[in-house]
């Protein structure tokens, strides 16, 4: 059989990258060259079945996620199921919250089990794991909006702050979204927590009953969505300055209240151009950051 | 939640994702989607396939001939566009795909990448002669302004749309709308306007503009008066006097500077209207679906009583749109009546002439847009050292494989005309910008004296065999890029 897989080295000879229906990481370790070699070897080898091993169990990676449920086989699997049960009853979602982030994670794990590196990172679609030995850090870049091509601040996570994943959403995203969140970006202790955790505060970033926000059946939209009859954002139109605020309020009361159970380390809120920052201050280059996001720091 | 698929969804089997699309929709990676109820992969990396002309089967032309021997080096058959390529960021990276071939004999460079332009906008000639709003007035898409109305061209109103101002110094969402609307122009699709004080158009890249509702269908050859100038010398001692029946400006030939250089007669004719100049009148009619662009649908109701002391029986009058598409000819009477008869032989030429010289009105979208330090860097350590090759001619721009005009003086600031690039060739980043191909083709050791990525360029060869890549038949009327002429800057 054909590998479906696509697996490269990019043009600059450090980054790997590698691709696969809807998955598609951008790799990097650091470190000496051969065991950053074995690691991608690893990594490699492990990821040309990761896509089949989802598949297998997509039906139930699908269902709502309740106290209790869902214990799927795989590996992956299990890593989403564990990411979203702490949301099990409280509200809407499933397992496919977290399959981006838990990718990463399985992916990154298998890096870092296979080769001594100083530190690495896996990023799926902006959903990120990060490992760092001690002493080391990452600087990561902030975009308002994805694909957006211009920083608005830079975040510097060390070794031993308690952040090893990183993941937003938004509902122009890929996947739909039930709030109207251009983005909420969340750092967490790993990558599927941050994904699934990015999931939630981006619902929560809403305007109930809005009249200017389409909102349309998921499945209408993609007939096999894991939302089902759920409704999700479709178009948002314009919004006041005072409505854009309460939305930003909604969510940022959400992820508060998730950092204090210990789900989220920080989040950082965009919408319509407004930030909001929640949790814990990040070491947050304030010279690259706006006003109108420092002033919701002190209040939020 | 059960497997229920919709008669519309297809299934896509590209992974085990399996996933159902409703037609207009992606799956689950973006790479895929239902267009028109066929599965479709998105954005792939176009590869231009020499062939003589858009939409044609290119194998059999590209077959080699076997048993050639001869020592002509034919040039590469592909070429890379730069569309879906990709950028890099920042842009000290070297751009996504450096390609090498070899044209005849010489080791070619072709540096593409897609560059996002915050600096773009497009010029969109209209062609009417109806008047769309007064000069510098703004055009809107959705109640956004997204540019203004510009100094009309001959037999065409003018349209400047975008720039930066528009897309990046404005609200959010005049931003967001400009780059919608020029995103939607340069992909060819058709999108509504509306001038201040003036009036709602559609426009679309190679389509009829339809102003008001009413779709034009031809260019008049020129207005009434300019009609008369043309063709007067071709009435000239056919028939005794012409009225070209327009809009704007109906010319009267016997009365017309044209008409009296020539010695034509006074014939006593009196038109309705208003007079501007000898044989030239506004506002014989108003305007409509009839004669000429107005309401007019029996031409001897725009004229008065012949003038008895002048005129004479047996005048023979032609009466002509300015499109030629009517027409009539009339004898007068003993009492100075017109009667219509049927067109002489000799007159029906110069009617089939001013036919004939009516082009199509056509909307037609040229995008402008400068290439600036950051997109040069992608190419070479030295970006000035490009712009001084492509004012050199050493190097060739072109955009998704289409010539383009590279702007005299600083910066590289070119044109291409839409319609000569591949179908979806554009894209956008929310900044707002627009994401367009552009590629830079030179000779090898050029690209290392100007400081070019070496290290990056890759074979021809490898990227063609890709399966992931698009291949498209090249346009027979666009030059081929790495052509033996890829010296001329400009319109080549």
């Amino acid at each position: 059989m054909r590998q479906r897989a696509q697996i490269r080295i990019l043009p600059d000879q450090r980054r790997l990258h590698m691709q696969d229906g809807p998955i598609d990481l951008i790799v990097e370790a650091f470190g000496a060259w051969d065991e950053v070699q074995r690691a991608y070897e690893a990594a490699a080898r492990r990821f040309v079945g990761v896509l089949d091993e989802l598949c297998w169990e997509l039906p139930m990676l699908r269902s709502p996620a309740v106290p209790g449920g869902l214990s799927p086989k795989g590996k992956i699997a299990r890593r989403m199921a564990a990411a979203v049960a702490p949301y099990a009853g409280r509200t809407f979602i499933t397992p496919m919250a977290a399959v981006a982030g838990a990718v990463a994670e399985e992916i990154l794990d298998t890096m870092t089990s296979a080769a001594r590196l100083a530190k690495a990172y896996v990023n799926d679609g902006g959903d990120i794991g990060l490992q760092l030995k001690p002493g080391e850090q990452f600087v990561i870049g902030m975009v308002e909006r994805p694909e957006r091509p211009s920083l608005f601040g830079t975040a510097t996570i060390t070794s031993d702050e308690p952040i090893r994943g990183i993941a937003t959403s938004g509902w122009r995203g890929r996947s739909f979204s039930l709030g109207i969140a251009d983005a909420v970006t969340v750092l967490a202790g790993t990558a599927s927590q941050a994904d699934a955790a990015a999931t939630i505060i981006a619902n929560a970033v809403d305007l109930p009953g809005n009249s200017r926000i389409a909102r349309v059946p998921a499945c209408s939209l993609a007939p096999d969505s894991d939302l089902g009859e759920l409704l999700v954002t479709h178009e948002v139109g314009e919004l006041s300055t005072t409505e854009v605020d309460r939305a930003l309020q909604a969510g940022v009361a959400r992820a508060e209240a998730l950092a204090a159970e210990g789900l989220v380390h920080s989040a950082a809120l965009h919408l319509r151009g407004e930030t909001r920052i929640a949790g814990a201050a990040l070491g947050l280059d304030a010279a690259g950051l706006s006003g109108k996001a420092n002033r919701s720091l002190a209040h939020a | 939640m059960k497997n229920r698929p919709p008669d519309d969804a297809i299934r896509c089997d590209a992974c085990p994702v399996l996933c159902y699309i409703k037609p207009g929709r992606t799956g689950a990676c973006d790479r895929y989607g239902n267009r028109e109820g066929q599965l479709v992969r998105l954005d792939p990396h176009v590869v231009l396939d020499r062939a003589v002309s858009r939409g044609e089967s290119v194998v059999p032309f590209l077959q080699p001939a076997a048993e050639w021997n001869g020592s002509v080096v034919g040039g590469p058959q592909n070429f890379i566009t730069a569309i879906g390529a990709g950028t890099t960021y920042p842009d000290y990276k070297p751009a996504p795909f450096i390609i090498s071939s070899q044209v005849e004999g010489v080791d070619m460079v072709t540096v593409v990448t897609e560059g996002i332009f915050s600096y773009c906008g497009v010029k969109v000639k209209i062609d009417t002669d109806r008047h769309l709003g007064p000069e510098t007035n703004l055009v809107r898409a959705q109640g956004e302004a997204v540019g203004h109305v510009t100094t009309s061209e001959y037999g065409s109103q003018m349209f400047s749309l975008g720039g930066v101002r528009h897309l990046t110094g404005g609200s959010r969402r005049e931003g967001t709308v400009t780059c919608e609307t020029l995103l939607d122009l340069c992909n060819g699709k058709s999108v509504e306007l509306d001038v201040d004080e003036g009036a709602k158009v559609v426009v679309q890249a190679g389509k009829a503009p339809v102003v008001d509702s009413q779709r034009e269908a031809q260019m008049r050859v020129g207005c009434g008066s300019a009609t008369i100038g043309i063709f007067a010398r071709q009435w000239f001692g056919k028939v005794d006097d012409v009225v070209v029946v327009d809009d704007h400006i109906t010319g009267v030939l016997s009365e017309h500077q044209a008409g009296k250089l020539l010695g034509i007669p006074p014939t006593g004719i009196r038109l309705k209207g208003r007079r501007s100049t000898p044989g030239r009148y506004f506002q014989v009619a108003e305007p409509g679906t009839g004669w000429g662009g107005t309401n007019i649908q029996q031409p001897l109701s725009i004229l008065r009583e012949f003038n008895p002391k002048v005129a004479w029986p047996g005048l023979r009058l032609l009466m002509v749109s300015t499109t030629g598409e009517h027409y009539s000819y009339f004898v007068l009477d003993e009492g100075l009546r017109p009667v219509e008869r049927e067109l002489p032989a000799e007159l029906s030429e110069s009617v089939s002439r001013i036919k004939e010289n009516c082009e199509p009105a056509l909307c037609t979208v040229l995008f402008m847009a400068g290439a600036g330090g950051s997109l040069r860097a992608g190419v070479t350590e030295n970006p000035v050292r490009l712009t001084h090759s492509v004012r050199d001619a050493l190097t060739r721009v072109t955009c998704g494989g289409a010539p383009v005009y590279v702007w005299p003086g600083g910066g590289i600031t070119f044109m291409v005309d839409v319609s000569r690039m591949p179908e979806n060739a554009f894209g956008y980043v929310p900044t707002p910008a627009l994401v367009a191909p552009i590629e830079f083709t030179l000779k090898l050791a050029d690209y290392a004296t100007l400081g070019g990525y070496v290290d990056q360029v890759r074979s021809l060869e490898s990227l063609v065999n890709d399966e992931r890549r698009r291949h498209l038949s090249a346009r027979g009327d666009n030059p081929w890029p790495l052509g033996a002429g890829a010296r001329g800057r400009g319109q080549s």
